[in-house]
């Protein structure tokens, strides 16, 4: 029989303590953080009301400033002053068609891209990282202390490269990241939530720098991505462009300077933002030389120049819906998404092609903050069980890995449900081969040279066989924020081949632990602090955790067991208040290897008795 | 206690049959991910999260397997101890390989004209031979017939399907 358990009084977890949890949608153009207040999810603005932090950072002389601090020194400094670095995440030089776009001092480095700014020279990691200290800093006051856990948005084409990109740039900013989710998905959930929505629903969302569809069926609570598809580098800014160059065109202007064309590229912006209310738009700029541009946009020029872009978004519509083997017509509602969604030749495409009006009636620039800020209010474990749900996303493109003759096999499908692992065998060419090279690749093309090369494995420590013999089962593991792992091992003889990863166009884990350093300015004491403040929280997680599941299933262990886990978590205890951060560390790893069995057990039990509880539910209806 | 690593059916709590209820399926497979999903751990230890991942990739995993009927029906039939084939399977009958051969030659034709209408043609025929082969299957796995016909109608839907998802795969790049 089950000894019932009984916590020390200090040692209870407060029922009611409610977490500090916010959602961040991280726009190429604005980004906004979001929080669930009295059962409400609101935008937390700044001092002056203001909802939106403008994506833009400035490196300048007495430091670093972003949002509209930043904004107002783009045209005076636009080498130093970065805007839409999200188009630079995870991507390599080669891959910018548009670096010409961009006035910065580009580094031709092997992987992503690098910028040279007064500061030094800045990775899009670090960029992002200073544009997510800044969300986290107005929440932190906001909500009057620390923040305990946080959704970040991703565009739900976003490949492993740029997701990964965005999690470390979470990590440089000291921001304990719930959850990645995709924009779309963040959008459906507050948009389903308010409206009690059922049936299949399209969300178009086209931001700044990105676009995504995403079809989904919303039923009872639960999201279920159907199939999504994108374009990661066409937004809101490439409409910002083509009147840019239309100005040049017609008002015939010289190669013009950095702080020029930035000038010119607001005022193009600006009109693209009148045109949504206005019948024409005046472009009036004076230029460095002091030669004054003073030409009128009408809403005929923009729709005729922008004509291509808008169609450029209704391929990938169509591709998602057939994914999801959909017609337009079991489509109930197409929900706007991203401030570009407010040009009105953009409602009208989108409105002919689903054959109704699109749904617009909740902020486009909010809705995905909203969405994310619900979603990290559930995960950090503050909602009631009468508004919970059940979201279930996808993988937005193919992972395979390069065979022979350049050819890439897939492994796991683009729209497949995550989490998904899927295991592929391998055998040696060579007799007594150790080791093999895996390169890993994204895409749904049929050779390697057209997919996205993510990372190539060495697999290590292979037993030395006859060629043929050795049967490596490489393992290939997409988690719940997208993101890819790889494991192999050798399955005659069990022996685990060692992974290194080396990642295409991400950072190394060396890399990061560089920048983390650097953000501390070389103060040792910054970072041992950081460590042990670290640890110390996760020792606490940790902890609580497994009181918790101790006293709801402790009756699966059997003594010894048992009095293995409660050494473990007494070593534990022993040690928070230490402030050695390795030892602390390895109490944690004891802890987590002492309960990993227990955790598959109480999994077991839960399955059990999900599938018990569906029976009686079916019986009584 | 239902032991996680055993039948995609079991975990269902469905019966093992080719013809059973999809909404049933489609209850059990949410009631289970709202119960397994790495959701429900976010504040868990990792020890909780990793097992949280495994049985939620598993419970997606056994849903896909079910939930289509291709790899239904390979999944009975490994659950027989057969080893389903995919469709390089050699040993089907001469004169299935003959007409999907020429489907799939009609289809190459009509994607080189662009003719779209044909391509739905073929692929709505494909298709449909396949609902037919499901009807036969049903009968027959779920009627505990022979496991070598029964492996062939299997590896005939196999390729089947393909064959349909291909012509498809042709329809879209000319709709592109």
């Amino acid at each position: 029989m089950a000894l019932l358990q009984i916590s020390e009084p200090d040692e209870a977890p407060a029922p009611h303590q409610r977490k500090r949890a916010i959602g961040i949608d991280l726009g190429t153009t604005n980004s906004l953080v979001a929080t669930v207040r009295n059962g409400l999810a609101v935008v937390l603005p700044d001092l002056d009301g203001r909802p939106l932090v403008p994506s833009i950072v400035h490196y300048g002389e007495r430091g670093i400033d972003t949002g509209y601090a930043a904004m107002s020194q783009q045209t005076r400094d636009p080498q130093n002053t970065i805007i839409s670095v999200k188009r630079l995440m995870g991507r390599g030089l080669a891959d910018l068609s548009d670096a010409r776009r961009f006035p910065y001092h580009f580094v031709e480095s092997p992987g992503m891209v690098r910028i040279a700014t007064r500061a030094g020279v800045k990775s899009p990691v670090e960029i992002s990282a200073d544009l997510l200290r800044a969300l986290k800093k107005r929440a932190t006051e906001a909500l009057a202390g620390a923040i305990d856990g946080a959704v970040v948005t991703v565009p739900a084409y976003f490949d492993d490269a740029q997701r990964q990109a965005t999690k470390d740039a979470a990590r440089l900013a000291d921001l304990p990241v719930l959850r990645l989710l995709n924009e779309p998905t963040a959008a459906a959930i507050a948009y389903g939530l308010d409206n009690a929505s059922e049936g299949v629903y399209a969300v178009y969302d086209l931001g700044g720098g990105t676009f995504d569809i995403s079809i989904l069926r919303l039923s009872r609570g639960v999201f279920e991505v159907l199939a999504t598809n994108g374009d990661s580098a066409l937004g809101g800014d490439d409409f910002d462009h083509r009147v840019f160059c239309w100005v040049i065109e017609v008002a015939h202007l010289p190669p013009l300077s950095p702080s020029d064309a930035r000038l010119l590229l607001v005022k193009a912006r600006e009109a693209k933002e009148n045109l949504s209310e206005h019948e024409s738009a005046p472009i009036l700029a004076t230029l460095h030389g002091g030669q004054v541009v003073n030409v009128t946009l009408t809403k005929a020029i923009f729709t005729e120049i922008t004509g291509n872009l808008v169609a450029k978004t209704l391929q990938p519509v169509r591709r998602a819906l057939r994914d999801a083997k959909l017609q337009t017509t079991d489509v109930k509602g197409v929900v706007m998404v991203g401030g570009a969604t407010r040009m009105p030749q953009v409602r009208r495409a989108v409105a002919e092609f689903f054959g109704q009006p699109p749904l617009t009636n909740l902020n486009p620039d909010e809705v995905v903050a909203l969405g994310a800020a619900m979603q990290a209010n559930k995960l950090a474990g503050n909602r009631e069980s009468r508004d919970d749900w059940l979201l279930l996303d996808v993988i937005p493109l193919s992972l395979g890995i390069e065979t022979m003759g350049g050819l890439s096999e897939k492994i796991i499908p683009r729209n497949a449900t995550i989490p998904v692992a899927r295991g592929q065998t391998f055998t040696t060419a060579k007799d007594g081969q150790t080791a093999m090279s895996v390169h890993v690749v994204q895409g749904e093309r049929e050779r390697v040279a057209d997919c996205r090369s993510l990372a190539r494995f060495e697999l290590r420590g292979i037993p030395p066989m006859v060629a043929g013999a050795a049967r490596i089962l490489v393992t290939f593991e997409v988690d719940a924020d997208g993101l890819l792992d790889v494991s192999a091992r050798e399955e005659t003889t069990g022996v685990e081949a060692t992974v290194t990863v080396k990642p295409s166009y991400g950072l190394t884990d060396g890399e990061i632990a560089t920048m983390l350093s650097d953000s501390f300015a070389h103060a040792a004491e910054d970072m041992q602090a950081r460590a042990l403040l670290e640890a110390r929280v996760d020792a606490e997680q940790i902890a609580a955790a497994t009181r918790t599941a101790l006293a709801a299933d402790g009756d699966l262990l059997s003594a010894d067991e048992r009095a293995a886990i409660d050494a473990a978590l007494r070593a534990l205890e022993a040690m928070r208040e230490g402030s050695d951060h390795v030892a602390l560390r390895g109490a944690v790893e004891s802890l987590n290897r002492a309960t990993s069995d227990f955790a598959a057990r109480r999994m077991n039990r839960i399955v059990a008795g999900a599938l018990t509880g569906r029976r009686v539910d079916a019986l009584s209806s | 206690m239902i032991n996680f690593s055993g039948n995609y059916f079991d975990l269902f709590g469905l019966p093992p049959a080719f013809r059973f209820d999809v909404g049933a399926l489609d209850r059990a497979y949410r009631q289970l991910q709202s119960e397994v999903h790495p959701d429900r751990f976010a504040g868990g230890s990792d020890a909780e999260k990793r097992v949280a991942l495994q049985s939620s990739a598993r419970v997606n995993e056994a849903y896909r397997a079910l939930k289509d009927p291709v790899l239904r029906a390979q999944y009975l039939l490994s659950l027989r101890g057969v080893e389903a084939v995919g469709e390089s399977d050699t040993r089907l009958p001469f004169e299935f390989l003959e007409r999907q051969l020429e489907r799939r030659e009609q289809a190459s034709d009509a994607q080189a004209a662009r003719d779209a209408r044909t391509l739905s043609a073929l692929r709505d025929d494909a298709r449909s031979e396949a609902h037919e082969l499901e009807d036969l299957l049903a009968q027959l796995l779920d009627g505990g017939d022979g496991d070598s016909t029964v492996r062939t109608r299997v590896s005939e839907l196999t390729f089947l399907a393909k064959l349909a998802d291909d012509i498809d795969a042709m329809l879209a790049g000319i709709e592109d």
